[in-house]
């Protein structure tokens, strides 16, 4: 019985799954507009998920056996599957009317500064909220706000931007062996937190930057480097005694601007090939290894073509070869004007990716001959 | 090909006539029409003393807008740079320190911001892409200059005058274009 498979329809598409299988993990098995968005699901880690309600679908026949439909909604990444179970997302209109209410509480306190944000660009909340959300909102109240807080000398906490996934505490929990940060407090006044602002200095703490749905927890050596989408990411890997080694990183020219573990499609870690468990990465790869030298380089990282990241970017792209020093007999072309005698962007003196942390008035200052 | 207008005319090839060879009408003619343009509206002005109206749609050089109070709006999102399709915006960002709250409106800046005047193609994207009411396109041509170097603006150009210490700079920069400041 249990090595049986089982037949489950996800909107009239039958897919055959092990028993045991999630909705949303059949779901993603077949994948497209089918599949339920999740904010707190995370499947590397244990416990995760049932807490955004954003994978919310229907199941209107609930089994072969028991064929009464289930009377609400049902979160599809904590329901696992029955043999002959009919499930709507997408062709269902109570889902989608629910999904759109799940995105406006998930707003409710958010406070929308994507244009600061550094996860603009590649975070779930502004996926979900522009593919499932509504246009305005109907909230007239005064909306929660936190301070800006350093968990630790790497990692920036927002907490008004945080939708409270849990996903940092499981990481926390599993990845790295004590985890000193949780959600304090209750309802509205919720946040995550460590007591007297406890230094998070464990090795592998850095990874909740990379489950983190939203921005609340971004990377405080990328923090205001640039955008996600100028800067192109590339597979690289390295020998790392901590961890698999096998990362992202996110490049401009010859700098690396940021490092991150490789994800799926989904949004999740992928599974590194050296040791087949999930690739979590270390504070050392993550944080301190900012240059090209340190890295063996692959080529660009997939990058999903509805996204903003994939603007400017070419695979394979193959340039074309230099003709004018041929036809000059070997001299080079006389160039009129350097740019960098005109312009400030990009300066050559200063390196921005080996400051560690955001750029402030002074860096510029150094070098300004104004 | 089918003519498009009935203005099409075939072209006679028949010899000319006595009075065709002397041309002296076609000329009275042509001269009648020049005389009598002595009589009609004179299209032309004087340019440089005299302008002529904008279009309300114009599209001129940029210019960065501040708020009420004075502090710049641009947070160096990068939108405008992701939306020009000339790719002539570059920026760089940096975090407002304590103390420079008078300066920039948000905690993030554009510490360095740059548009590249021979890339520009004046398409106003960059306006429609701005979350944040910074960018503006003015009514204001670009001026010419011998050297490509004068075509590179940077932050202390594009930027608007403060509409507190220097109102009139600033009402005449702003012209009837850019979203003044409201108490929002």
């Amino acid at each position: 019985m249990s090595d049986q498979l089982l037949k489950v329809t996800i909107d009239n598409i039958t897919v055959e799954v092990p028993n045991g299988t999630t909705i949303l993990q059949a779901a993603r098995k077949i994948g497209g507009d089918v599949t339920p968005p999740a904010m707190c699901f995370y499947t590397p880690l244990k416990g995760s998920g049932g807490k955004c309600r954003t994978c919310l679908v229907e199941v209107s026949k609930g089994s072969e056996k028991d064929p009464r439909p289930m009377p609400k909604l049902v979160a599809s990444c904590r329901t696992t599957v029955m043999d002959g179970m009919e499930i709507k997302s997408i062709t269902s209109q109570r889902v989608l009317d629910a999904r759109a209410g799940v995105v406006e509480f998930l707003l409710l306190n958010h406070p929308l500064d994507c244009p600061i944000c550094d996860q603009a660009g590649e975070c779930h909340l502004q996926d979900l909220s522009y593919e499932h959300g509504k246009n305005g909102t109907r909230y007239e109240f005064q909306r929660r706000t936190f301070k800006k807080r350093d968990l630790g000398q790497y990692i920036q906490l927002h907490m008004t931007r945080c939708i409270l996934c849990y996903r940092c505490v499981f990481t926390a929990d599993q990845v790295s062996n004590k985890r000193v940060h949780g959600v304090l407090d209750r309802g509205d006044h919720a946040e995550i937190a460590t007591y007297i602002e406890q230094n998070l200095n464990n090795d592998f703490i850095g990874n909740v930057i990379d489950v983190c749905p939203v921005g609340a927890l971004t990377d405080k050596t990328f923090r205001f480097k640039n955008r996600v989408w100028f800067t192109k990411p590339m597979t690289a890997h390295r020998d790392c005694d901590k961890c698999c080694g096998e990362v992202t990183l996110w490049m401009r020219g010859d700098e690396v601007f940021r490092v991150t573990a490789r994800k799926d499609e989904w949004g999740e870690i992928k599974t590194s090939e050296k040791t087949g468990n999930t690739g979590w990465i270390c504070n050392d790869c993550r944080f301190d290894k900012k240059k090209a030298s340190d890295w063996t380089i692959e080529g660009l990282a997939p990058i999903d073509r509805h996204s903003v990241i994939g603007q400017g970017k070419y695979k394979g792209l193959k340039k074309p070869e230099e003709t004018i020093e041929k036809v000059l007999d070997g001299r080079k072309p006389r160039l009129l004007m350097n740019i960098h005698s005109v312009s400030e962007v990009n300066n050559p003196e200063i390196e921005l990716s080996e400051i560690n942390g955001p750029a402030t008035s002074a860096v510029f200052k150094k070098n300004n001959h104004e | 090909m089918q003519p498009l207008t009935n203005r099409s005319k075939q072209v006679d090839r028949s010899p000319m006539t006595f009075s065709e060879k002397l041309y002296l009408p076609s000329i009275a003619k042509g001269m009648a029409i020049t005389f009598s343009h002595l009589f009609k509206k004179r299209p032309t002005i004087q340019y440089p003393e005299q302008t002529r109206p904008f279009s309300q749609v114009f599209r001129g050089l940029h210019v960065l807008n501040r708020d009420e109070e004075g502090r710049e709006r641009c947070t160096a999102c990068g939108l405008c740079a992701v939306a020009c399709p000339a790719e002539a915006i570059t920026m760089e960002a940096a975090e407002r320190m304590d103390g420079e709250e008078n300066l920039y409106r948000e905690e993030k800046y554009a510490a360095k911001y740059e548009i590249n005047m021979l890339r520009c193609i004046f398409c106003g994207l960059c306006e429609e892409a701005c979350p944040k009411d910074a960018i503006y396109l003015s009514e204001t041509f670009a001026p010419a200059n011998f050297n490509r170097q004068g075509f590179i603006y940077n932050k202390q150009e594009l930027l608007i005058p403060n509409p507190l210490t220097e109102k009139e700079a600033y009402e005449k920069a702003a012209g009837g274009r850019v979203r003044k400041p409201v108490n929002e």
